[in-house]
């Protein structure tokens, strides 16, 4: 493979085993510079361990891997000058405040970023003089992000960045990322929340089970699958009428959904039972599916 | 920036945060006095012969405690440090920067050889104000020496054993289950009897505690004629440091156990 300098991020054929478990199983990726990428996929999918071999903690067992220019696998310090990692769960010395423990890790590289302009984009300011173990999950999680951006890296690297926040602090790291992308760095981040790759991601990778299964921008993913959802409400004595329609279920409170592929036909066969049995079909809708519904439409089908 | 200047710039913040937990840091220091005033309490401050004349009982004790402070702070303490660290993924964040490893252990190894050393000079000073302990000064030397082989030996043991800790949680059980024995059976605080099986006595022999705690022993002796300098037992900890270190190049883990 030729040293992908178009590319931030490229991969081929990208095997992953733990003994008898293929964890990633010839996955490809090819990520532009400037572009934030999201790997989407259930728990367990082979996610943290393709980033975690992009990022040089793990070893490959097979196929073709460059990060800027360099073989991960190598940990070459040029490398980790230029990239920032977020993982999962890190630790840092909690007797430092946040602003000494950033300090510290800017040390570590030839061209720091301004630590000011670091506490900023992560919304520290408040908490600068915090000491690291009276910070709340969330400040934590974006002290994390601060200090991967230490050394100003063209290519970051976040592993669920928002697992476990709330609305609210969820809201704000997606702001962050923002941030991030519109000074120009690549972010390729894992997440198993749709809305977040929706909102955060030019691209959306879906893998499961250790292989890609579907790869586009959003609007791409969405646009590639003819899911539509029909919903309505029904009397109480009246669900009879959808037996035998495929893919029919309540959704609580006399609600009811139906996931389809050829919507036409669908509301045709229903306005015609509702029509023959003499009840309505109160507050008929028809969407089209969500990114999350193509999501589990994608994941199923490719567990199932 | 040189590696030197990372390692030193790593020991700052080492020292930062050491000084941020007062408690522990009180203790850590508190715990050797703890030992010499006890000592005193149960055994007192009698006359003692040890080769060469007569002096103090705490003059004894000294030494002894010296090497139970070096031990803890470089191999127990490193070892639980490192190994807190581990779990709680600080090493692996600093493994995925550029750092170079070597400064992120050396800072620790060598924190923790001046926390040990730190220690016994105090101690030392405590039992000189408080309990007439007779602080020799002609082989000086020989005890710093052999304080500083001594450290440096059982910070890459405790580098090592790291590798043997499988938990935090885990870890004081298993750095006291190897220490503690060794402790009892290497002349530190209870001197081996005729009575006890020679078998223990030639496993302490084996263990580099006993070597420490006898050349640490021979280079606070007042009566000592030369340097004090026991070049034996500083080969045998030399040997035990070395072999630390191999272990631990080819074992030491940056992340915790999946």
């Amino acid at each position: 493979m030729s040293p992908g300098n178009d590319l931030a991020i490229q991969t081929q054929s990208l095997r992953k085993a733990y003994g008898a478990v293929e964890a990633v199983r010839g996955v490809d990726l090819a990520i532009g510079h400037g572009e934030v990428y999201a790997l989407l996929g259930p728990n367990g999918a082979g996610k943290t361990t393709t980033v975690e071999i992009l990022e040089g903690h793990r070893e490959r067992d097979g196929g073709e891997v460059s990060v800027l220019g360099h073989d991960p696998a190598r940990r070459e310090p040029a490398l980790l000058r230029r990239i920032g990692i977020v993982l999962q769960t890190p630790g840092v010395e909690p007797y430092l405040n946040v602003a000494e423990a950033i300090e510290q890790y800017r040390g570590f590289y030839p061209h720091p970023r301004p630590l000011d302009e670091i506490i900023e984009i992560v919304g520290l300011t408040e908490q600068r003089g915090q000491r690291i173990r009276k910070l709340s999950g969330g400040q934590q999680r974006r002290l994390d992000v601060a200090i991967a951006l230490a050394g100003d890296p063209e290519l970051l690297f976040l592993d669920e960045p928002t697992t476990g926040f709330d609305p609210a602090a969820r809201r704000q790291a997606w702001d962050m990322v923002r941030n991030l992308r519109s000074s120009g760095a690549t972010v390729l981040l894992t997440t198993h929340y749709m809305d977040e790759a929706e909102h955060l991601a030019d691209r959306v990778g879906v893998i499961v089970d250790g292989a890609m299964v579907a790869e586009g921008t959003p609007e791409d993913l969405m646009a590639s699958s003819p899911a539509a959802v029909v919903s309505f409400r029904l009397p109480p004595d009246h669900s009879h009428l959808l037996d035998g329609v495929e893919g029919a279920r309540a959704s609580g409170d006399g609600r009811y959904e139906v996931r389809t592929e050829s919507p036409t036909a669908l509301l045709h066969d229903l306005t015609g039972r509702a029509l023959e049995a003499g009840s309505e079909l109160a507050e008929l809708r028809v969407e089209r599916a969500t990114l999350e519904d193509v999501y589990l439409d994608l994941t199923s089908e490719a567990s199932s | 920036m040189t590696g030197a200047r990372l390692l030193a710039r790593q020991m700052r913040y080492e020292f930062l945060a050491f000084r941020r937990n007062p408690a522990a840091a009180f203790f850590t220091f508190f715990f050797p006095l703890i030992f010499l005033v006890v000592f005193n309490l149960i055994f007192g401050n009698d006359t003692i012969s040890i080769p060469g004349g007569d002096t103090n009982t705490s003059t004894f004790y000294i030494p002894a405690i010296a090497a139970f402070s070096v031990i803890n702070a470089c191999y127990t303490g490193l070892a639980m440090s490192i190994s807190f660290a581990r779990d709680q993924g600080q090493l692996k964040r600093v493994a995925g920067t550029p750092l170079p490893k070597g400064a992120y252990l050396g800072a620790k190894v060598l924190f923790m050889t001046i926390i040990g050393i730190v220690l016994v000079a105090v101690v030392t000073a405590f039992g000189w104000v408080f309990y007439s302990v007779d602080v020799p000064t002609g082989t000086l030397p020989a005890f710093l020496l052999t304080l500083a082989v001594g450290a440096a030996a059982f910070a890459m043991l405790g580098l090592a054993m790291t590798a043997f800790i499988p938990n935090a949680e885990a870890a004081p059980a298993v750095v006291n289950a190897v220490i503690l024995p060794l402790l009892f059976i290497s002349d530190v605080f209870i001197p081996l009897r005729d009575n006890a099986p020679v078998w223990l006595g030639l496993v302490g022999d084996v263990f580099p505690v006993k070597h420490l705690s006898l050349a640490l022993q021979a280079a606070f002796n007042p009566f000592e004629d030369g340097s004090g300098l026991r070049l034996g037992h500083l080969a045998v900890m030399a040997a035990w440091g070395a072999g630390g270190a191999v272990v631990a190049l080819l074992r030491f883990r940056w992340e915790p156990k999946r």
